[in-house]
């Protein structure tokens, strides 16, 4: 009895142990955000007076909110529009299944493993020829491209969870295909729904490939502003801290929200 | 019999007028860029001489593979993928056995292991060369202090173990949340009787644990992979590739090619070579997919 307490006391020591040594770096970044430069770089302690002067001194910089709002309305809008594609193709994928289905269902997720640098200078050619370059719009349709065969995977797999006789009996009601998925598959897989939205949301806010590439200062989200703390001269570390605590903060309790659920966006269904 | 039959085309339309939207974007998103990637490698073409554009044959590819950078970069490339791919999937698979074991606060404690993976990726990059990294000022020199070590100057001496080390950080968790919940699934009465004909710990996980386990690690083998396969942006804030080639993977190559030299045929030519690459792993993820899809 003795021993197998202490076994449980050692295991639950170990697991917190690793645990805090995986989470350090941001909880460092946390703690430095609230510090002056000149304690930001003094011998690490956890004991100081916080102050919010660097979280002033982000916004002083350079406008860090224009940047934020273009993360905003970039990974927000492609998530609508990957919705508002996505939800009638996976409808008809999980209700209406043709021998196609499969066929296309693997289709789309076989465009997810293209490797963006495969097709970077095309994209780049055609956004400058576009006058697309440096533009929300341009990244936009981008992540709702980039997300899309993993928005109508997931939608999928939750609308085939949703008994068929609920849409049948509405079907015999005589309601029509929109208002069947207004009135009865929407609101019934709401939570579903939600969870791909977040996901997809999370996935284009932390995109940094397209967005390095394609946005240089009017249209960059947050990933491209916090990349220019990396030149020598503009590196400050509480500035630096403060600024990516602001940009992660929403997105890390968004993925602490849906993590169960992300897994299968994630894995296309996989693993459950 | 007929109006079952009309019925059947009836709803195959209807069903293809609601995928239309989806599958023409898709098509669109795959067919051009990937025709052109494939047009412009076989041109001489340089986005600094307008106007001198002609047709190169196989030239930009014999310039490509008897180029000495691309043959670093591939084994850069291997090299990063291999090692956080070891690192990921051993020490995820461990740390999803331990924290699928009942503990005080486990619930928060897997919470706050999985959390890197949601950190973008230059912000990590960034905090680890600089909070934890810097020779002089980072957490780890004063560690090594500490113990009286001398400081690492990471970036400079280690740049390719420092990038890996940070881009580890970032999928393990990806690797422990899947993983754990594939965990999830495993019949705790197998455990359970196993444990009463003498199994010890290290048997079940070899014989029940590892075996339940095995289509999600090669799920997360395959998604990592193709994932790994062009990191960009954790070498583009921290290294840029330097010092010389020393981080230059492929991703970072073309990019290289393209974006700073404008010569868009090389770099064309090296896209197509990633394409392929990919498409070798995508091949068995898609075979697996297709095989779950049908149970």
């Amino acid at each position: 009895m003795n021993t197998s307490r202490l076994q449980r006391f050692g295991l639950a020591v170990l697991a917190w142990s690793i645990t805090c040594v995986i989470f350090f770096p941001i909880l460092w970044m946390f703690l430095t955000g609230f510090k002056t430069e000149a304690q930001a770089i003094a011998d690490p302690t956890l004991f100081f007076t916080p102050t919010l002067e660097s979280y002033v001194a982000v916004q002083g910089r350079a406008d860090y909110f224009r940047f934020a709002w273009n993360s905003v309305h970039v990974s927000f809008g492609s998530t609508l529009l990957a919705l508002i594609i996505g939800i009638p193709a996976a409808y008809s994928m999980a209700f209406l299944p043709t021998r196609r289905t499969k066929g296309t269902l693997l289709w789309m997720l076989s465009t997810k493993m293209l490797p963006p640098v495969g097709v970077l200078v095309p994209i780049y050619l055609i956004f400058r020829d576009l006058g697309m370059l440096d533009t929300r719009i341009g990244l936009t349709v981008i992540y709702t491209l980039m997300n899309l065969p993993i928005v109508i995977w997931m939608l999928y797999t939750f609308f085939k969870d949703l008994p068929k006789d609920i849409l049948e009996a509405g079907r015999m009601d005589g309601a029509s295909t929109s208002q069947e998925i207004f009135f009865l598959l929407i609101p019934l897989t709401l939570p579903g729904i939600a969870s791909t939205g977040l996901l997809s949301i999370i996935l284009s806010w932390n995109e940094a490939f397209w967005s390095l590439n394609l946005t240089s200062s009017r249209a960059a989200p947050l990933t491209a502003y916090i990349a220019s703390f990396s030149s020598p001269e503009g590196l400050f570390w509480a500035k630096l801290s403060a600024a990516s605590t602001m940009a992660v903060a929403p997105i890390l309790i968004f993925g602490w929200l849906t993590q169960k659920q992300m897994v299968r966006g994630l894995t296309f269904g996989a693993v459950k | 019999m007929r109006t079952r039959a009309s019925g059947r085309t009836v709803g195959g339309l209807r069903s293809l007028s609601l995928q239309a939207p989806a599958v023409t974007l898709l098509l669109i998103w795959m067919l051009i860029p990937l025709g052109m990637t494939l047009w412009f490698s076989f041109q001489r073409y340089n986005l600094m001489m307008p106007g001198m554009e002609q047709f190169a044959g196989l030239e930009n590819y014999e310039y490509l593979l008897t180029d000495p950078a691309l043959w670093r970069a591939m084994g850069t490339t291997l090299l990063l993928v291999g090692s956080v791919l070891a690192i990921s999937v051993i020490g995820g698979t461990l740390l999803a056995v331990l924290y699928q074991q009942e503990f005080l606060g486990r619930g928060v404690a897997r919470v706050l292991a999985i959390s890197p993976f949601f950190i973008m990726p230059t912000v990590s990059a960034l905090v680890w060369q600089n909070m934890m990294m810097h020779p002089v000022n980072g957490v780890l020199a004063w560690l090594m202090g500490l113990f009286g070590l001398p400081p690492v100057d990471w970036f400079s001496s280690f740049p390719l173990l420092s990038i890996i080390i940070i881009v580890s950080w970032q999928w393990l968790p990806f690797a422990l949340l899947i993983l754990l919940t594939a965990l999830q699934s495993l019949d705790d009465d197998q455990v359970e009787a196993a444990r009463m004909d003498g199994a010890g710990p290290v048997a079940v996980f070899f014989f029940i644990t590892l075996p339940h386990l095995k289509r999600a690690i090669s799920v997360v083998i395959m998604i990592q992979m193709i994932f790994l396969l062009t990191i960009f942006a954790e070498i583009h804030v921290t290294t840029s590739g330097g010092p010389g080639l020393a981080t230059t993977n492929l991703a970072y190559l073309i990019y290289l090619r393209a974006l700073l030299e404008f010569d868009v045929g090389g770099a064309s030519a090296g896209g197509v070579i990633a394409i392929v690459l990919a498409n070798i792993v995508a091949i068995f993820l898609i075979r697996m997919v297709a095989k779950n899809l049908e149970d």
